[in-house]
């Protein structure tokens, strides 16, 4: 084995060009891993950490693009570090005609609304500061801005009529227009406002097929409310739905929030002529605690459920709890297993999702070990080996620093899934797919020689790995929902509608296990 | 209910695109109008330079 770097200063380029030419240059022959970033503090440290010596990286900065290669011989190795050019040219989606800043955008495109900002989270704020400044809407999908910064960047915003959505903003829909990580889904009268991408998605995508349609999907960032930024961007959000004649009734999506921002949230739900629907997520109302006049959902398929009944009159089919079908399913799927496959493992590409996976088991009386613990399970003491019944959000900073996100690219998941089918005590494998704008182009084509083979690998111990997935998105995405259902079911994988009924089936496998149900 | 809020929501979103221009790309796709900014680490990266520069300007 050899090792090379390339430092080519002042060279700029963003991260998912950078992962998308560093996953080519890995499938040419002769290379065993091949990393391109730009010379930050933290890409560097990684570099360092995989073999790299920190001497050769020492000058690059963070205007400088670091190629760094590992090959089987001298001869592959100078294949791709005198190439660089040709890899950087033969990738396309760079053919954008550029402004040189922000001043010369805005004298292009006098009418422009929105600034759609994914630098690194370190000069983000910045650019998100400079943005309003000249009267733009922002939506920061750039993470790791300091929350003080998150607080005054939205007060900024919500005195001179504008919103920030984000930062950690992941999706929106805008008039029709996905953003960022968005399925192609139908105009309609439901408003969403979320505090996470692949609430969003879920909520958007689940509300497309029963039949009914989204106005407008705003993000607020992860953090919106909690009590260090108090709801600005989601009051915002409130404001400008009620006033939207397009919207007929609103769902809130998010974690449960602190407990100032929900004091100042709650009054402006009463006040609005609206029906809105509050999902967050997990969240029970106190036994006895007065109704309150707005519903509420537990999980992201109920609150899409209750937002369709509210402009249909009737809940869709899809949203009733298909029982018979789980009855005939679990012996179905129990029937291969032996008697030491016990514990479920998920392994999410939608942070969401795994959070919601664990409120779902909590409800079917499951503790579970996760990277990401909600209160009242345990944390992985390390997030590579799973424990018991393990619920891991493989989209965590701990997995994707120099890396790309499983959202995007599935060789995580991939080597994970093998691990896992390794452990003689695993029944059941809980996996979800995204699909829509800027997710990978075949999510379950990516993963489903690998199911195949962690399916034959448990066969061969004489037992059954059940896959339990939901996958996100329409017929109408690039990727095709129907398509990639039945590339899942092909491998014998009990798709289901959600990714609360995908968690809450899991779940079901596993009290059978213990001999409960 | 302010009116540059309103007007993104009425009209749609007519976007500058500072970052990850497969975002720009998808919008397109969408029909969006778009202008890719050719965004660059400021002052090289160093956070002190900017934070003078800021001051300065």
């Amino acid at each position: 084995m050899c090792r090379g770097t390339v430092i080519r200063k002042n060279e700029y380029h963003d991260s998912v060009f950078l992962m998308r030419v560093a996953r080519r240059i890995s499938e040419e022959e002769g290379i065993l891993q091949a990393a391109l970033f730009m010379g930050t503090e933290k890409n560097k440290g990684f570099l360092t950490e995989i073999g790299f010596p920190a001497e050769e990286l020492a000058t690059a900065t963070p205007s400088d693009l670091i190629l760094a290669v590992k090959a089987r011989n001298q001869q592959s190795l100078a294949g791709v570090l005198e190439n660089l050019d040709g890899w950087l040219r033969a990738e396309p989606g760079q053919g954008n005609t550029l402004a040189v800043d922000l001043g010369e955008a805005l004298t292009r495109q006098p009418l422009a609304n929105l600034a759609v900002i994914s630098v690194p989270g370190v000069y983000a704020a910045r650019e998100a500061e400079k943005a309003l400044e000249r009267g733009l809407n922002v939506f920061l999908f750039s993470d790791n801005v300091p929350v003080e910064r998150e607080r005054f960047l939205k007060q900024y915003a919500r005195e001179r009529g504008l919103i920030v959505m984000g930062p950690d903003c992941g999706t929106a829909i805008i008039g029709g227009i996905g953003i960022g990580f968005a399925n192609v889904v139908r105009r309609g009268p439901i408003g969403v406002i979320g505090a996470s991408g692949t609430g969003i998605q879920e909520f958007t995508t689940l509300v497309h097929q029963a039949g009914s349609g989204i106005s407008q999907a705003i993000g607020t960032g992860s953090r919106d409310l909690s009590d260090d930024v108090g709801g600005i961007s989601m009051l915002s959000a409130l404001d400008a739905l009620e006033a939207d004649s397009s919207t007929k009734t609103i769902a809130i999506l998010s974690k449960p929030p602190g407990t100032l921002a929900l004091a100042s949230l709650i009054p402006r739900i009463l006040q609005c002529p609206k029906p809105v629907v509050v999902c967050f997520l997990g969240w029970k109302k106190e036994p006895g605690s007065v109704d309150v006049p707005y519903q509420t959902a537990r999980t992201l398929d109920e609150a899409a459920a209750l937002a369709v009944q509210n402009v249909t009159g009737h809940l869709p089919t899809l949203f009733k709890p298909n029982g018979a079908r789980f009855e005939a399913l679990v012996p179905r799927e129990r029937m291969g297993m032996n008697p030491l496959q016990k514990y479920i493992r998920g392994l999410f590409a939608g942070g969401t999702f795994c959070y919601q996976a664990q409120q779902v088991f909590m409800d079917a009386g499951l503790a579970a070990y996760s990277n990401a613990p909600i209160t009242g399970n345990h944390k992985l003491a390390d997030t590579l080996i799973s424990k018991e019944h393990s619920l891991v959000d493989m989209g965590a900073d701990e997995f994707t620093v120099g890396r790309p996100h499983p959202m995007m690219d599935s060789r995580l998941r991939r080597e994970r899934l093998l691990v896992e089918s390794k452990d003689p005590e695993v029944a059941v494998l809980l996996l979800d797919f995204l699909l829509g704008f800027n997710s990978s182009a075949d999510p379950v084509g990516e993963l489903a020689p690998a199911i195949a083979e962690a399916k034959g690998e448990v066969k061969k111990r004489g037992g059954f790995l059940s896959v339990v997935a939901s996958v996100c998105g329409t017929n109408e995405d690039p990727q095709g929902l129907d398509q990639q259902v039945a590339r899942l079911e092909e491998e014998g994988v009990i798709v289901l509608p959600s990714s609360a009924q995908a968690a809450r089936f899991s779940s079901l496998l596993a009290v059978h296990a213990k001999g409960g149900v | 209910m302010s009116d540059k809020l309103k007007e993104l929501l009425d009209r749609g979103p007519n976007v500058i695109n500072i970052g990850v221009q497969d975002f720009a790309d998808s919008l397109k796709v969408q029909g969006a109008e778009v202008v890719q900014v050719n965004w660059v680490p400021p002052a090289g990266g160093d956070p002190e330079m900017i934070a003078l520069l800021d001051q300065l300007l």
